[in-house]
């Protein structure tokens, strides 16, 4: 069973945390098809939020084809995320840069804006679009990610970038 | 049955002839199955509001309509939490809830009062006058959850708990919701602590509603805009509040259709919000459709 942290000074809307802490368990592996959520019950009384966020979070996650609700049996993992597992060769590399980027000088925020810079490079967010979009107010990001809806349990589907 | 929990039309209260009324002229909505965040400055009239519906006060003038029907009709359907948290001082904690059981027989909960007070860890022989605040507190809870009511009006309940207690007690209140569709209304001055758990506000000062309706919604009708514009640039907005920043200005405003790109967008926080709105007593109201009283409320 996952818990859920909610860190309320983040700035990342509540229930887009519990979007992404849920898509990390996928693909650390910590959660697996077949898999039950918690219900939003024990969601929110461990951590004091609103019920409706909770079900926002899982109607995202559902909508990305991660989970299905079952009437009255709960919401379930229909796929996991593949890609970086802990033990991939990656992490092994990227361990070596940050050790290189340390050697360099680089002090803590200098190596997460390095790092967060290539990120927007090679995977820049649908939301943030380079040229200056009319400046509306918006509703919490939505992340509207090109995902297959269909997809077999238990294979791992998003491709390795490398 | 009724879809709304709680309607005020023009809702007035003067207690007494020459001193100022505490409630003027309010109107709003709440839906059922909300959890309402009830804010406002000392003395705004949040408590006034709460007794009201609580049925304990009756209106000067205007109406005001509980679960679909009077509040002193809907009593036993409602529980009710003052800030003074008045239990029988000679009583102990076991007695004290057993007076809930026999209050309420019917609807009342014992397994949920029981763990409310015992993670307290109250000591049931204890007497309500050697309590603490914070036990008194939870104890006042612990009868209010127990009665199962529909409605939930709670009036500064987690002021005198330590951060753990209230983090417990919001969960415990937020798991009833989830579970039985409870509507709550919990009054504070301090938003932070409510933001999270609550879906829906009612922004009070001045004995007048100042904004009203989901907190999603409230949030984004405004836009946190800097800029080195004049405030005269955003005329076709409702500027709430403005200040001059550097060579540039920031104001909050409630939008009206695309905002000039020359201008920085932010979203503002909650709290942003409810202080710009605080600071500018005179800004307009903003009760979001579907929050605004929709017919004639029950006399």
């Amino acid at each position: 069973m996952v818990e859920y942290r909610i860190d309320r000074r983040s700035g990342v809307a509540t229930y887009l945390q519990i979007v992404q802490q849920t898509r990390q368990a996928l693909r650390l592996g910590l959660l697996e098809p077949g898999d039950k959520l918690p219900t939003a019950r024990e969601v929110v009384e461990a951590t004091a939020v609103n019920p409706n966020t909770v079900l926002k979070a899982y109607r995202e996650l559902e909508r990305e084809g991660l989970v299905e609700a079952r009437r009255g049996l709960g919401t379930f993992v229909r796929r996991s995320l593949g890609g970086a597992p802990a033990d991939t060769p990656l992490h092994g590399e990227l361990l070596e840069w940050a050790t290189r980027a340390r050697a360099a000088g680089l002090d803590r925020e200098d190596t997460a804006a390095l790092f967060a810079a290539v990120l927007e490079e090679k995977f820049p967010q649908p939301h943030a679009a380079p040229e200056q979009a009319v400046p509306q107010p918006q509703p919490p990001p939505e992340r509207t990610l090109p995902q297959p809806q269909s997809v077999p349990h238990g294979t791992t589907t998003e491709g390795d970038p490398a | 049955m009724t879809d709304t929990a709680i309607e005020a039309a023009d809702l007035t209260l003067a207690y007494g002839r020459r001193r100022e009324p505490a409630l003027r002229g309010c109107s709003f909505r709440l839906a059922t199955g909300r959890v309402c965040a009830l804010v406002g400055p000392n003395g705004a009239g949040k408590s006034t509001l709460l007794a009201l519906a609580a049925g304990l006060l009756r209106p000067t003038s205007g109406r005001l309509a509980v679960l679909g029907t009077t509040p002193a009709a809907a009593r036993p359907r409602v529980a009710y939490v003052a800030q003074d948290k008045p239990l029988h001082p000679g009583l102990s904690v076991a007695e004290t809830l057993r007076l809930g059981a026999e209050l309420n027989a019917g609807s009342w909960d014992a397994a949920l009062a029981a763990q409310v007070a015992a993670d307290g860890e109250l000591d049931p022989g204890a007497r309500v006058r050697s309590l603490s605040g914070g036990q008194r507190t939870r104890l006042a809870l612990a009868l209010a959850l127990g009665k199962r009511a529909e409605l939930l009006l709670l009036d500064e309940p987690m002021a005198d708990l330590d951060p753990l207690a209230r983090n417990r007690l919001m969960g415990t209140l937020m798991a009833e919701a989830a579970e039985h569709g409870t509507t709550v209304v919990m009054s504070s001055h301090i938003i932070g602590e409510l933001a999270d758990a609550c879906d829906h506000l009612l922004l009070v000062s001045g004995g007048r509603v100042r904004l009203g309706g989901g907190i999603d919604d409230l949030v984004h009708a405004h836009a946190l805009v800097t800029g080195t514009g004049r405030v005269a640039d955003l005329a076709r907005h409702t500027v709430v509040e403005s200040r001059a920043t550097g060579r540039g200005l920031t104001a909050l405003i409630r939008t009206d259709g695309p905002v000039d790109p020359a201008w920085d967008v932010e979203e503002p926080s909650l709290e942003e919000l409810l202080l710009a709105h605080l600071r500018a007593p005179d800004a307009p109201a903003l009760i979001t459709p579907g929050t605004t009283p929709t017919r004639a409320v029950a006399a």
